[in-house]
């Protein structure tokens, strides 16, 4: 944990002081419990952002995705009888491919990443909501999947399954992004590409399987988050959810410019947005105001974040001219 | 071949305009001059530029700027512009003493550049890019350009340098001729009194030259002084009323209409004595270790390149800027594709798709430019040299820190690297050791073939030294080494063997016995040599 992430876990604590003493609730086992569950499942789909960002590039279509891949997955195991470890497999690898799709026009035919995955977004949308014909994808009455069902929006100790694999995903990624060889050639590669391929690094399969890694925590997500909702309308399920990912990432102290950010940092990003939300909830404040706390607290995040590096900066100057005579 | 039908073709414009020449320069010779400096002096750190450099411009007179590179154009033209002050000396301009220019002062002055990368807007119009900044508005609250007169005071402008296009034509449509017609109008458009063309042909072809010398003669028509930057001499001698030669941030010699030919040039450019070579070294070249056979780069398409580096030797390549040699270098090490040819590592065909094939075939290339392209500088020196050997440093694909902090610690010890510890970042640096640092990288492994790229730019004397012996240590090791350089110092110095690269193709190859300053010149502005 570096001190930016030190900086982050004191404001998500006193944030929670703070909503905790005005409204006593926020420490019950359930608001816990369920502020959690979200954490898990938006926290998967933001490790995935954080593996793209990290190379300089951008995932608009999770949001999207999210809701294809979540119809396709009820779909299959609801309707066309498949068994859905099966279909849970098929969900992963169509995510992937997704992936792989991105990440091949970004490194091969050079376009540009917002401009790949904003298509992406259109498209998986379109394609999700004529799937069901507008309508809602969800299970017939009496419908069952105990594993699955278990798995997914289960409880393990009272403490929700979805957060229990963030964690598990958390510590694998986590190895992978810092300890890696090939972690440390997507750090590499998005603080100066360049210098990266003239070290040998085949710098566009790189790229390309960071984009197939959010593909398939992107699929991962979406069977979560099908399983929470258990009905989805796919014009609206999934909406803006790249946007919390990307929040997530650069209030946990990623640079878009690529190059910098950690696993623990997108996490206690994805922690502070829930809170965030939680707290629109407990407080009272209309929930038509939700998304305007969500930007304002990110904006003085990052302004505070910024200015302390302006600070310190000037600081390192003023010393550097008090030692310079002498030298 | 290209060469000679030019030379050929100069003096024939040159016959044409005779007359006229000698009318204005006569006049020239008799007129104030409006512009000149005296006893200009500018020193970088490590480097003195300029070294009392005095100079006086008259009206409607060409002027021939020649020099080695590094000869102190460039901070010359700074000077000019008002980008850098000097360190002493006055410049004068219609009498007033100044000790050094601002950017304004250069303008009012009325001198303008055109330089050798043109700073157009393409994806705006001729008109517009012309008179950016400074449009004639409409009246109004809204401030809207008056596109009509625009119009109207671009076209004169577009006659004086005899375009064959429109106010309206894109930029993007244009020529590269073209396109330095649009920077001459310009320049003409703030009242210029002084244009400087800063190797202004040096990608053009042959008969687009043609149409921007008769530019040149134009202005000159008017009254309009010219400095004209250029390596290519002939081009020089047909159009230049004098040619003043720098070498080493001095004033090698000033060439009047009659004295003017390529030889004199040539003379004056190289003039000083050679310190001795550094490469001392007794040692015999093995086998070919590379073979380079009719490679052509994306720069110079139509031509072709043979090059064998062998075993045990440094081979120079040298060459004025722009001739090629950095992009063939970039084929070698897989990071561009050649566009034909083969290359042969040890007499075996390969085949290099990437960077990746290059290196995982031992060859190594510290580049040209070192904060772009060779190290990461929020990178510790430890994490920069391990990057290329990662799969040395891991076991099961995780990196040990341990091996990667001690290789790096050898390489620290072993090259001098001057930090505080391996976990430094390099952007701390100094250039010289953060160019060990580039070369660390390689040194951890085993080098077959190791490519420099202008090694010692911007570093100081010491680092360069240390970084001249590592290259020898390397050779007498047996590793081909491909020196790039433009400091003929360093060629002459360092190498045991020198090729020499011209418009994209290797104009010669010289031995130890005919290394010398004049044969490298000569090979490099494509004449052969002696």
């Amino acid at each position: 944990m570096n001190k930016k992430d030190i900086g982050l876990l004191i404001l998500i604590v006193v944030v929670g002081a703070v909503v905790a003493t005005i409204n006593p609730r926020f420490l019950l086992p359930i608001n816990l419990a369920n502020t959690s569950n979200l954490i898990g499942l938006f926290g998967i789909l933001s490790i995935g952002q954080a593996f793209v960002i990290i190379t300089g590039g951008i995932e608009l279509s999770v949001g999207s995705l999210i809701a294809l891949l979540g119809v396709l997955f009820i779909d299959l195991i609801a309707n066309h009888g498949m068994a859905w470890p099966l279909a849970f497999i098929l969900i992963l690898v169509l995510g992937g491919l997704v992936g792989l799709a991105h990440g091949w026009l970004i490194t091969r035919l050079k376009l540009q990443p917002f401009v790949v995955t904003l298509c992406g977004l259109l498209i998986y949308r379109g394609i999700a909501r004529f799937y069901t014909a507008d309508g809602t994808a969800g299970f017939a009455f009496g419908q069952n999947f105990p594993t699955l069902e278990f798995l997914t929006a289960g409880r393990t100790y009272g403490i929700p399954n979805s957060f229990i694999a963030l964690l598990i995903i958390m510590g694998v990624t986590w190895v992978v992004l810092h300890r890696s060889v090939f972690g440390r050639y997507l750090y590499a590669i998005g603080k100066n590409e360049e210098a990266a391929r003239y070290s040998g690094i085949r710098t566009g399969r790189m790229v390309m399987a960071a984009y197939v890694i959010c593909g398939v925590l992107t699929a991962l997500s979406a069977i979560y988050f099908a399983m929470y909702t258990r009905s989805i309308s796919p014009a609206s399920h999934g909406n803006f959810y790249e946007l919390y990912a990307i929040a997530a990432a650069v209030l946990g102290g990623f640079s878009l410019r690529g190059g910098e950010g950690s696993i623990v940092g997108v996490i206690l990003g994805t922690i502070l947005l829930q809170e965030l939300q939680n707290l629109v909830n407990l407080l009272g404040i209309p929930s038509s105001l939700n998304f305007a706390v969500m930007g304002g607290v990110i904006l003085i995040g990052v302004l505070v974040d910024q200015q302390w590096d302006v600070f310190r900066a000037k600081r390192r100057l003023n010393k550097a001219a008090h030692s310079a005579p002498s030298n | 071949m290209t060469g000679n039908g030019f030379t050929a073709t100069g003096g024939v414009n040159r016959a044409e305009s005779m007359p006229g020449t000698i009318d204005t320069s006569s006049d020239a010779r008799h007129q104030a001059a409006f512009l000149s400096l005296h006893d200009v002096r500018k020193t970088y750190p490590g480097v003195v530029a300029l070294d009392g450099f005095s100079i006086e411009i008259r009206p409607g007179e060409v002027i021939g700027l020649v020099g080695e590179n590094g000869a102190g154009k460039s901070t010359l033209m700074k000077i000019l512009g008002g980008v850098a002050a000097p360190d002493s000396g006055t410049i004068r301009i219609d009498g007033v003493d100044h000790e050094r220019l601002t950017v304004e002062h250069s303008l009012e002055a009325g001198i303008a550049f055109v330089h050798q990368e043109l700073n157009l807007f393409e994806n705006l119009d001729v008109a517009a890019n012309i008179f950016l900044g400074r449009e004639p508005l409409r009246g109004g609250p809204l401030k809207l350009v008056d596109r009509a007169k625009l119009r109207e005071m671009v076209l004169p402008l577009l006659k004086r340098v005899g375009a064959n296009f429109t106010a309206d034509t894109p930029v993007s449509e244009l020529s590269l001729a073209q396109q330095q017609m649009v920077e001459i109008a310009k320049a003409l458009s703030i009242k210029a009194r002084l244009v400087i063309l800063d190797e202004p042909t040096s990608s053009l072809p042959l008969a687009e030259t043609e149409k921007l010398l008769g530019v040149i003669k134009g202005l000159k028509a008017e009254g309009i002084s010219v400095i004209f930057i250029s390596h290519r001499l002939h081009e020089v001698e047909s159009v230049a009323d004098r040619v003043i030669v720098l070498r080493d941030g001095m004033l090698a010699g000033t060439l009047a209409t009659d004295a003017i030919n390529h030889d004199q040039m040539v003379k004056l450019m190289i003039g000083r004595a050679l310190k001795a070579r550094t490469n001392t070294s007794e040692r015999e070249a093995g086998a070919v270790a590379l073979s380079a056979k009719g490679i052509r780069t994306a720069a110079y398409p139509h031509r072709i390149v043979d090059l064998d580096v062998l075993h045990g030797e440094i081979l120079g390549l040298a060459g004025l800027v722009g001739s090629g040699r950095t992009e063939f270098a970039r084929v070698v090490f897989g990071i561009d594709r050649s566009l034909g040819g083969e290359l042969y590592l040890d007499g075996k065909h390969v085949l290099l798709s990437s960077s990746a094939d290059a290196v995982a075939n031992g060859i190594f290339l510290v580049p040209e430019d070192r904060k772009l392209a060779g190290i990461l500088l929020d990178f510790a020196i430890a994490q920069n040299i391990s990057l290329p050997n990662l799969s040395a440093h891991s076991a099961n694909l995780i990196i040990s820190a341990a091996s990667e902090n001690a290789t790096a610690e050898a390489q620290k010890s072993n090259l001098g690297i001057k930090a505080p510890s391996v976990k430094t970042r390099v952007g701390t640096l100094s250039g010289g050791n953060q160019q060990k640092v580039v070369l660390a990288k390689w040194l951890a492994m085993k080098p077959r073939i190791m490519i420099f790229d202008e090694p010692t730019r911007g570093i100081d004397i010491g680092a360069k030294a240390e970084i001249y012996r590592l290259m020898q240590a390397l050779a007498d090791t047996g590793v081909a080494v491909l020196m790039i350089s433009s400091d003929m110092e360093e060629v002459i110095g360092v190498s045991d063997r020198v090729a020499v690269m011209h418009e994209g193709q290797i104009s010669g190859i010289l031995a130890k016995d005919q290394l010398d300053q004049e044969n490298v010149l000569l090979l490099a502005v494509g004449k052969s040599a002696r």
